[in-house]
């Protein structure tokens, strides 16, 4: 295939066995969003305590950019503090699996890629509004969902 | 016109986008027909002819101009009315595409006709469009909507329209002549006699049957037709709204505006004559005298033998395909009972996967869940990919398909 590589071993292996799939029991957030043109669909699951993200999960139905992306996404903010989730930004996970040209190349697609960090954005947005009365926080955050592709 | 193989080859060089490369100098395999078609040079000129030398607003002024586009812009009426066999031009509205026809339906005579209890019936294959009006519809007028289920085969369970004619309660049966996920041709005459018969009045969404066979409205005989223009060589932005006249004459204007009144007062107002009644505002005239090119050009062809190329292409395409190991295909083998549309799915792989690998080999296909998410809820999938043939496609292009469905299994270790 020509051009910048999307289907990489990495990305294949993700889409197969992804990381952190399932439910959470019981969890402080769950966030469900999809993509309505191309039928990605998923929840996501967070566990938090003391400000750290403790447990997530994700489940649901995607393509092969949205599975690899939720995993990885899953995997890197897992132990991590709220402060840490609240800052991060899109490169940071697609340059972690070699998909910064999405942006660029795929209008379609990068909708793919980024869906889950769309979902963890706005639930914890929810979260640090109806848990931590941190206006300022969640107006940036749930902006920054609104505005991600 | 005698009508051959090469007839349909030869005419690939009318449309210019087929000439082109993409995705780094590959040829455009464009298998995207069900969403909209690619444009002949016919059609394109006559709009850019529009333009250049006539360009004015229509049914007003007196001057050369308004004249000519006048008399262009109605001329394509006739043509819709010798195309489709209907005897009254008067009944022929145009509108910007089927989801505006069916709107148009829904608003201007659900409202009058449509109450609460009643009974609205759609099918568990339609496009949203022809799901969506009818919700808003009937939750609007605390009213039903019941849906006709499909079978294993992608065929309507016409025993369930016979349990709801019953009730008594039915005032519509909604339906697409073909579906355009499974590409199964209704059996529109069998639903419309029942619905005759129980004196229920019957809409076809013709979207995906009038560009690829010949439809009769004469003796198809329901009381209201939709479709689009692009889906059959025309350009976007016009659909065609038909109904019987003694309908449109009851039912209330949908838009208001220009060009739909007879005498406007600051208190009240009268109604132009059909179709005036329901053409509000100024039309899109260039692209509607367009589509009279693209029904000329189709009328050359001739339906019967663009329906026969499409046979032809799909049964090629599903005896390869059922070879390559994985595939799941939808819709009924019956090439009687189905148009050139094929929805698939490679073992597990997501179709916008598929699409996305297939795409870098130049063949344009369409997947995800193609506006009918109440058909993908019913197949148990996210989504499909989805091929669909038109008059310029050949056997060598569905070969192209197949070859590029091989990468899809090397990327993925199939």
């Amino acid at each position: 295939m020509s051009g910048d590589p999307i289907y990489t071993e990495m990305i294949i292996e993700y889409s197969r066995n992804p990381s952190n799939y399932g439910k959470l029991e019981n969890p402080q957030v769950i966030r469900h969003d999809s993509n309505p043109l191309c039928g990605d669909s998923i929840d996501l699951y967070l566990n938090i305590d003391d400000k750290k993200i403790t447990d997530v999960r994700f489940d649901g139905k995607g393509c092969a950019i949205c599975m690899a992306c939720s995993s990885v996404l899953t995997e890197m903010i897992k132990g991590k503090d709220l402060d840490y989730v609240k800052k991060f930004e899109k490169d940071e996970l697609l340059s972690e699996l070699g998909l910064e040209h999405l942006i660029k190349t795929s209008p379609v697609r990068i909708k793919c890629a980024l869906l889950s960090l769309k979902a963890l954005k706005y639930g914890i947005y929810s979260y640090f509004a109806e848990k931590m009365d941190d206006v300022e926080s969640a107006g940036n955050l749930k902006d920054e969902a609104a505005n991600l592709y | 016109m005698q009508v051959t193989s090469e007839t349909f080859e030869d005419l690939r060089t009318d449309f210019p986008v087929l000439e082109r490369k993409v995705r780094d100098g590959k040829d455009l395999v464009y298998f995207d027909n069900a969403a909209t078609t690619q444009k002949p040079n016919q059609v394109i000129d006559a709009i850019t002819n529009y333009y250049r030398n006539h360009n004015s607003n229509i049914h007003r002024a007196v001057h050369a101009l308004a004249e000519e586009s006048t008399e262009a812009f109605e001329m394509t009426r006739d043509k819709v009315a010798k195309f489709l066999n209907i005897q009254d031009r008067q009944e022929i509205v145009f509108v910007k595409g089927t989801t505006e026809a069916i709107n148009l339906v829904a608003y201007a005579w659900g409202r009058e006709n449509v109450n609460e209890g009643d009974i609205v019936v759609t099918t568990e294959y339609e496009h949203h469009s022809n799901i969506v009006p009818w919700q808003l519809l009937t939750q609007e007028k605390k009213a039903k909507l019941k849906y006709i289920d499909i079978d294993e085969n992608g065929e309507l369970i016409l025993d369930q329209l016979d349990e709801y004619l019953e009730t008594g309660k039915v005032k519509l049966v909604t339906f697409s002549h073909m579906s355009n996920v499974l590409g199964t041709i209704t059996n529109t005459q069998q639903i419309i006699s029942k619905c005759k018969n129980a004196g229920v009045k019957t809409l076809v969404d013709g979207a995906q049957s009038v560009p690829h066979m010949k439809v009769n409205l004469s003796t198809l005989d329901c009381d209201f037709f939709a479709f689009s223009a692009h889906k059959m060589l025309g350009p976007t932005g016009v659909g065609v709204l038909w109904a019987k006249k003694e309908i449109l004459e009851k039912m209330q204007p949908f838009l208001g505006g220009g060009d739909m009144i007879r005498e406007v007062h600051k208190y009240e107002t009268t109604w132009n004559d059909l179709p005036y009644k329901f053409e509000a505002g100024t039309p899109n005239i260039a692209d509607v005298i367009g589509f009279a090119t693209a029904i000329e050009y189709l009328e050359k062809i001739g339906m019967e033998n663009i329906r026969n190329h499409e046979v032809e292409l799909t049964k090629y395409a599903l005896e390869k395909m059922t070879k390559i190991k994985g595939i799941t295909l939808y819709g009924t083998k019956d090439m009687e009972r189905r148009g050139g549309v094929i929805s698939f799915n490679f073992n597990d792989v997501h179709p916008h996967d598929v699409a996305t690998i297939i795409d870098k080999e130049g063949v344009a296909i369409r997947s995800g869940h193609h506006c009918a998410q109440v058909l993908m809820e019913k197949l148990n999938v996210a989504a499909t990919n989805r091929a669909s043939f038109y008059i310029y496609n050949t056997k060598e292009e569905v070969d192209k398909l197949i070859s590029s469905l091989e990468k899809v299994a090397k990327v993925f270790k199939l």
